[in-house]
């Protein structure tokens, strides 16, 4: 079984390129050309040379002494919150500019969620002296108003998506739409592995560098590469391929991601693609997606802005299918609860969809003695809000369980 | 039954794009029935989906409208079975692909052909993914299918379009999404231009941007014909889609 694409950018049933006319060539140009420009030696020096003095690589591989007591096992936090800009997002966004760039492309366009992957692309257009422009929905706007705040700082048009659930689905789609409209000058910078075929092959290639890290590191503190399990949250996914990118042929290593399940699986208001979703076409590619039996895709829903997509990239639904990857669905209270046991066990606040990941391990049977690692893809400043609401709320009801809660609305 | 092959071999054919649905189910039947007397040629009837990545704001609203006001697929295909008591107006179906795979693609097309649709537009199914999977089954079923070209498409890509079309062309005017108003530029009619010169096996039909007489005429110099979207659903929503048709013949 292979877990990466073929020609036509399908992995086994998923991905694919259904995309309108209007994107035909700008995508076409992007299948033709990627693979050389990526693996061409002055590119990969560019981008790694990027990747280690600006965004501050290698992430560090650290040992999370109280929570691995905790749990009764190893557990190691591969930290992307501590790259510039603070989150795994950095790792895709240096890629993508330099392929910009490189096609002589001259206005960035991008859309986002948490706003994560918005100061990522904001950030390097600065660096790269590229107009700017990002889509993000307006429940999101209002929720991440800090990352709004340092996108316009970093000189980034910020376009607010007034359309659907006004979320990361509509940031997307006003996002290909205005490279409909702008076909020549404009690339399309989408932050997740999803999206027409190259897109999804190719951000889990810039986001490879994690589980490349990872093997090493882990070599050096625990004689091994592999560790038994992998933990990652998916909305899109980015982060997830990352940290499994290097493993997904080592079936020795048990690969496990967290999708929000919001306020329930069965509360309608969830993002618990793998759970809620069948095949369908989302954004130009095939794969899961939450929809209603009609065919019209659902409004999602998620306390994280990051996970509120009722899609997952193809190559998570692919390993979703063949039975490589398995799922577990958190809920709001859930990455609540995980948030503040990392905070107070180790002093790192994480961002609210890392909480997901975290969430796992409650759930986690008979894991002792196994090294665990984790993606901790993000730092939580910008879920100070969500996590105060929280908090204030738990201790003053210290009794009360939040998942039943009627008062308590995250 | 009219034979809307025979009908695209005639000229300055003017065609209405509406959505199923749009401003009430009632509406579009009414419309429906009513719309040939304004010499209107043929109609594409558009599936609403809620995420329609081709269209601009006019045709996602009404969209967002019509899945309000309940339309599904198999209401759809309710609609058409009223309409088709009443008119054997020629009517395209418009409408994204993952509808058609949730209904069931030999399905889909069944019903299809009981309800008189001839052609499909396919707006997220290119030609690649058409040929692998859809032409064999399509063509089983006698379903036309027409495909979009645009100015960025190259002149080897639009005689391969050509050659996979097996009903219209679908010329889109500019590069951009569907209800942008504006005059028609130099650009516009080199593209025009060349494609009219390319001399395509198959009748072609100008879209995207035409709202008026104007435009439609313009259009019509280089083309089988015209398609009129987003500015008929404006006039549809003021309620006065009427006067906006006979102004267009006037």
């Amino acid at each position: 079984m292979s877990f990466t694409t073929d020609q036509n950018g399908y992995y086994g049933n998923y991905g694919g390129a259904y995309i309108p006319e209007m994107l035909h060539q700008n995508i076409q140009q992007l299948q033709d050309n990627y693979q050389e420009i990526i693996s061409h030696p002055s590119f990969q020096k560019e981008y790694k040379t990027l990747l280690q003095d600006y965004a501050g690589r290698p992430s560090s591989l650290y040992f999370a002494t109280r929570l691995s007591d905790k749990y009764g096992c190893k557990i190691y936090l591969k930290r992307e919150d501590l790259n510039h800009t603070g989150s795994h997002k950095i790792n895709n966004a240096l890629g993508q500019i330099l392929v910009a760039k490189h096609m002589g492309k001259k206005r960035i366009i991008a859309e986002t969620g948490a706003g994560q992957h918005g100061v990522a692309t904001a950030t390097v257009c600065a660096l790269m002296d590229l107009e700017c422009v990002v889509y993000m929905g307006a429940l999101d706007v209002k929720r991440q108003s800090p990352n709004v705040a340092r996108m316009k700082m970093l000189g980034a048009k910020v376009v607010t998506a007034h359309s659907g659930s006004q979320t990361l689905k509509d940031a997307t789609n006003e996002a290909i739409r205005d490279w409909i409209n702008n076909p020549e000058d404009t690339y399309y910078l989408i932050g997740s592995v999803v999206g027409p075929h190259p897109y999804p092959d190719m951000v889990a290639k810039f986001q490879s560098i994690i589980s490349e890290e990872l093997q090493e590191q882990l070599m050096d503190k625990e004689a091994t590469t592999d560790p038994h399990r992998i933990l990652a949250c998916i909305g899109g996914g980015s982060n997830a391929a990352g940290i499994f990118y290097h493993y997904l042929d080592n079936k020795k290593v048990q690969l496990i991601a967290a999708e929000a399940a919001g306020k329930g699986i069965d509360s309608g208001e969830s993002a618990a693609t793998s759970i809620l979703g069948r095949d369908g076409i989302i954004h130009g590619s095939k794969t899961l997606l939450m929809q209603t039996p009609d065919g019209q895709i659902t409004e999602p829903y998620s306390i994280s802005a990051g996970l509120d997509y009722p899609g997952i990239g193809p190559l998570h639904a692919h390993l979703i299918k063949e039975k490589r990857l398995d799922v577990y669905p958190i809920t709001d209270i859930e990455a609540l609860e995980a948030a503040m046991e990392l905070t107070s066990l180790e002093g790192i606040i994480p961002a609210l969809e890392s909480a997901h990941a975290l969430g796992i391990l409650p759930k986690l049977e008979s894991k002792k003695n196994e090294i665990i690692v984790i993606s901790l893809s993000g730092r939580g400043d910008k879920d100070m809000e969500a996590y105060q609401k929280y908090f204030k709320y738990a201790k003053k009801h210290p009794h009360e369980d939040l998942e039943k809660s009627f008062l308590f609305v995250p | 039954m009219k034979s809307i092959t025979k009908i695209l071999q005639s000229n300055n054919l003017l065609s209405i794009f509406l959505t199923a649905g749009f401003p009430t189910v009632e509406r579009t039947i009414e419309i429906l029935t009513e719309i040939e007397e304004y010499g209107v040629d043929f109609v594409e009837l558009g599936m609403p989906f809620s995420d329609p990545l081709a269209d601009g704001e006019t045709i996602q609203q009404s969209s967002v409208t019509a899945i309000r006001n309940g339309m599904t697929l198999a209401n759809y295909f309710e609609v058409l079975k009223i309409v088709r008591e009443k008119t054997d107006l020629p009517i395209v179906y418009m409408g994204y692909l993952n509808q058609i795979m949730q209904y069931g693609a030999e399905t889909f097309c069944k019903k299809c052909i009981e309800l008189d649709i001839q052609n499909l537009i396919i707006p997220d199914l290119p030609i690649e993914v058409y040929e692998k999977e859809y032409k064999s089954l399509f063509e089983k079923h006698d379903l036309l299918i027409s495909f979009l070209i645009t100015p960025t498409t190259p002149e080897e890509r639009i005689r391969k379009i050509d050659e996979m079309t097996t009903g219209f062309i679908y010329v889109v005017s500019s590069s951009s999404i569907t209800g942008k108003k504006r005059k028609i530029t130099k650009k516009q009619q080199k593209h025009y231009e060349k494609i009219k010169a390319m001399k395509l096996s198959k009748p072609t039909m100008i879209g995207f941007g035409i709202y008026n007489k104007e435009t439609y005429e313009f259009a019509c110099q280089y083309a089988n014909g015209a398609i009129i979207g987003s500015e008929f659903i404006r006039y549809v929503a003021k309620e006065n889609a009427a006067q906006f048709l006979t102004s267009l013949k006037a």
